[in-house]
C-alpha cells in the first residue's frame, strides 16, 4: 500500500463540500517553517474579508514547542506575513500566507533565515539580482521506497528516465502536473519542469526572481508540492541522496545574474563573480544545505554530474563543475551563471544571500559581515 | 446424509467463506460500507427541488451528555427565526434519557443554522429537551447556563474554544495509523503537511466549508500534535452562543465523517501511553479585560479560578473529572489535574496566560483544563460563576429561587 489511507478517502464527497459558498469569509493558510529548516507547518484562520494586501494580514502565533522550536514553558512564537499567493486547493478568494517566525523577544527564531536575507537584499537593489533556482526532487511511497520502483528491487540502471515519456519512464507524472498548475494558479513564479536522471526524481524550475522572492516563492513552491502529494497519497523528499550507489542525488541549482552580468560584456562580470566565489567555497559550502555541508557531503561525490566537495572548479557547459557557464553565456559575452552546488534541501535564502554577499557584497574569508551594526 | 459431491460442495463454501473473511480482516475495512455507495447515484437525488417545502433537522444531546441525536421533519415554508419553529418530541427510552412507560421527552428549538448537507433552504435545528414534566433533562446544561449568561449580559464576556478531536477507522484505529503497530513518534505532525504527516485532511477541509456555509462561527484549523487529530476553533462567541456553536460544529464533523466512513473521537485519551490526549481549550475574556489595563480583572480571575479548582475539574467533562484524569497527567502539554497552575505563554499550566496579551496588558485567558468531550454549557456556566458572580467552594448558587 505505497499510496496514504487519506488518499482512498472520496474526493467527490469531499468536492461537494468544497463547493459551499462561503459568503465573505476567507481562510487564510499561514505556512511557516519550522526548527529543523526544512519542514513545513501551516494552520488556517478565518478572516471577515478578502486581504488585498499583505498588509492587512494579522501578526499570529503558534506553539514552538511541537515544531522543535522552542520550549513547553515559554513556547509562544509569532508569525509575521511576508508574501501572500492564492490558495490552489481552496481557491480564491482564499490565500496561502508565507510569514516568518520570530521568537518570543521578537528576534528572528533560529531557522528563520529570510530576516536577514530580506537585509541583504535591500543593500544591493540597484543591481538587481535576479535568480533561478532548479529544484529536484523524489517521488516516495509511503513506505519510503521510491514511487513505482519495485518493492524488493530496483529498476533498470539510469538512461531512459531523463525527460522520458511512457509508463515504463517516468513514474508519478500526475503530481508533476497538478503542482504546475497549482503553482501557476497561486503566482508563483514556475518557469517549467522536466523528469530527471532517476526514476521518479522530477525537477521544476522557479524564477527569474529579483532579490528575496526568489526564497519567497521557492519555499510555497515547495508547500505546494508537499500539499499535492499528500492529496494523490504520496511523498516528495528533497533529500540531497535518496538512494546510495549508482542513482542521481537531488539539487537545487542556482542560476545567478545581476543587470551588469546581462548587459553587454557582462561576462567580465560573470567571471569576477565566480573568482570571488572560488576563494569561499567552505563558507558556501555551509550555507548550501540545512546541515552545514553534511547533507551534500553524500551527494557532491564528483560523480553523476556533480562537482566534489571538497573542490572548486568552474567551466563552460561542465556539469561537472560547481559553477557552469551556459555556452551561449560564453558566446554572447553576457547573461548569468549556474551554482551547482546547493542542495535539493538548501534554504533558497540561505543561497541566495551568500551569492549576494560573495559576489556583490564582496565579503572575504569564513565570517560574514554583520550590516545592522 | 450428503453424498461426497455435495458434501465436497458444502466444503468449498465454508473455505470459501473463511478465505474471504479472513481477506477482509487483513485487507482492515476502515471506511464505512455506507461510504462506498455511490455519490453520484446520491447527487442525482439531491439535485431534485423540493418546491416549497423545507426540511428541518432537528438535533438534541442524548442522556450521555456526550452523544447528538436527530431527526427531520418537513415543513411547509422557510423559517426566518428561531421562533417560527414548532416543538418537537422523541422518545427518551431510545436515547438513554427515559423510562418506556414515560418516554415522551420535549425537543424545544434553540438555534438555527443552514444545512450544509440539504443546503438551502433546509436548516439544522439546535434543541433542548425537557422532561415529560417540561423541566430540562438531566443532560440539558443549556437551560441553566442561559439563565447565568442572562445575568452577566452587561459584561459582554466572550470565549473561544479549540476542538481537538482525534479521526479512527471504523474498526476504532486511529485512521491511517498502521493496522498492526504505531507510526513514528510525535515531532513533525503538529501543522504539518505531506501524505507521511498530515492524515484525514479531507474532512477538516470540508467541515470548514460546511461550518462556513451553516453560519457556525469556525475561526481557524490545525493538525494536532498526533497522528490523525486536528483541531478547529469556534469562536468569538458571546454567552450563550458559545455553546450553541460549539455543538452544531460537533454535529457537522461527525456528519462528514460519517460521509467519509470513518469516525471522530471526543475522547481525551484516545491512545494511552507517549501519545497526545484531547482537549477542549477555553479561551474567556469579559468587556473589561479586553479594555486598557484588563491584565487586572484577568488576574483576579485566575485568582478565583485557583481556589476552586475541583468544581471546575467536576465540570470539565461528562463523568465529573474520570474522563480528564486519563489526560490531565502534567504531560504532553497538560497540567496535572490534583494541581491548579497559571503561567504566561506556559502550556503545562492549567491557565495560559498568552504573551501577547501579558505585554498589552489586556485581552484573555486560556483555561487548558476542559477535556475534549465536555459539555461547553456546563465550562461555560462554570467560568462565568467563579470569574463573574464570584462563587467561592464547592456548591452552587440557584440563582432561581
Amino acid at each position: 500500500m505505497a499510496t496514504s489511507a487519506s488518499a482512498k478517502l472520496s474526493k467527490a464527497v469531499k468536492q461537494q463540500y468544497m463547493s459551499l459558498p462561503q459568503g465573505d469569509k476567507v481562510q487564510a493558510m499561514y505556512i511557516w517553517i519550522d526548527g529543523s529548516g526544512e519542514g513545513l507547518r501551516c494552520k488556517t484562520r478565518t478572516l471577515d474579508s478578502e486581504p488585498k494586501s499583505i498588509e492587512e494580514l494579522p501578526e499570529w502565533n503558534f506553539d514552538g514547542s511541537s515544531t522543535y522550536q522552542s520550549e513547553g514553558s515559554n513556547s509562544d512564537m509569532f508569525l509575521i506575513p511576508a508574501a501572500m499567493f492564492r490558495d490552489p486547493f481552496r481557491k480564491d478568494p482564499n490565500k496561502l500566507v508565507l510569514c516568518e517566525v520570530l521568537k518570543y523577544n521578537r528576534k528572528p527564531a533560529e531557522t528563520n533565515l529570510r530576516h536577514c536575507c530580506k537585509q541583504i537584499m535591500s543593500m544591493v537593489e540597484n543591481q538587481h539580482p535576479w535568480f533561478g533556482m532548479e529544484q529536484e526532487y523524489t517521488l516516495l511511497g509511503t513506505d519510503g521506497h521510491p514511487f513505482g520502483w519495485p518493492s524488493n528491487g530496483f529498476p533498470g540502471p539510469q538512461g531512459p528516465y531523463y525527460c522520458g515519456v511512457g509508463a515504463d519512464k517516468a513514474y508519478g507524472r500526475d503530481i508533476v502536473e497538478a503542482h504546475y498548475r497549482a503553482c501557476l494558479y497561486a503566482g508563483v513564479q514556475i518557469c517549467g519542469t522536466n523528469a530527471e536522471v532517476m526514476p521518479a526524481q522530477w525537477e521544476f524550475q522557479i524564477g527569474p526572481c529579483e532579490g528575496i522572492n526568489m526564497g519567497d516563492h521557492l519555499w510555497v513552491a515547495r508547500f505546494i508540492l508537499h500539499r499535492v502529494c499528500e492529496d494523490f497519497g504520496i511523498v516528495a523528499s528533497f533529500d540531497p541522496k535518496p538512494i546510495p550507489g549508482n542513482w542521481n542525488g537531488a539539487g537545487c541549482h542556482t542560476n545567478f545574474s545581476t543587470k551588469e552580468m546581462r548587459e553587454d560584456n557582462g561576462l567580465k562580470a560573470i567571471e569576477d563573480s565566480i573568482e570571488r566565489l572560488s576563494k569561499r567555497h567552505q563558507y558556501h559550502i555551509r550555507t548550501y544545505d540545512p546541515k552545514g555541508g553534511l547533507d551534500n557531503a553524500r551527494r557532491l561525490t564528483g560523480h553523476h554530474e556533480t562537482s566534489n566537495i571538497n573542490e572548486f572548479s568552474a567551466g563552460v557547459a561542465n556539469r561537472g563543475a560547481s559553477i557552469r557557464i551556459p555556452r551561449s553565456v560564453g558566446q554572447d559575452k553576457k547573461g548569468y551563471f549556474e551554482d551547482r552546488r546547493p542542495s535539493a534541501n538548501c534554504d533558497p535564502y540561505s543561497v541566495t544571500e551568500a551569492l549576494i554577499r560573495t559576489c556583490l557584497l564582496k565579503e572575504e574569508g569564513d565570517e560574514t559581515i554583520d550590516y545592522s551594526k
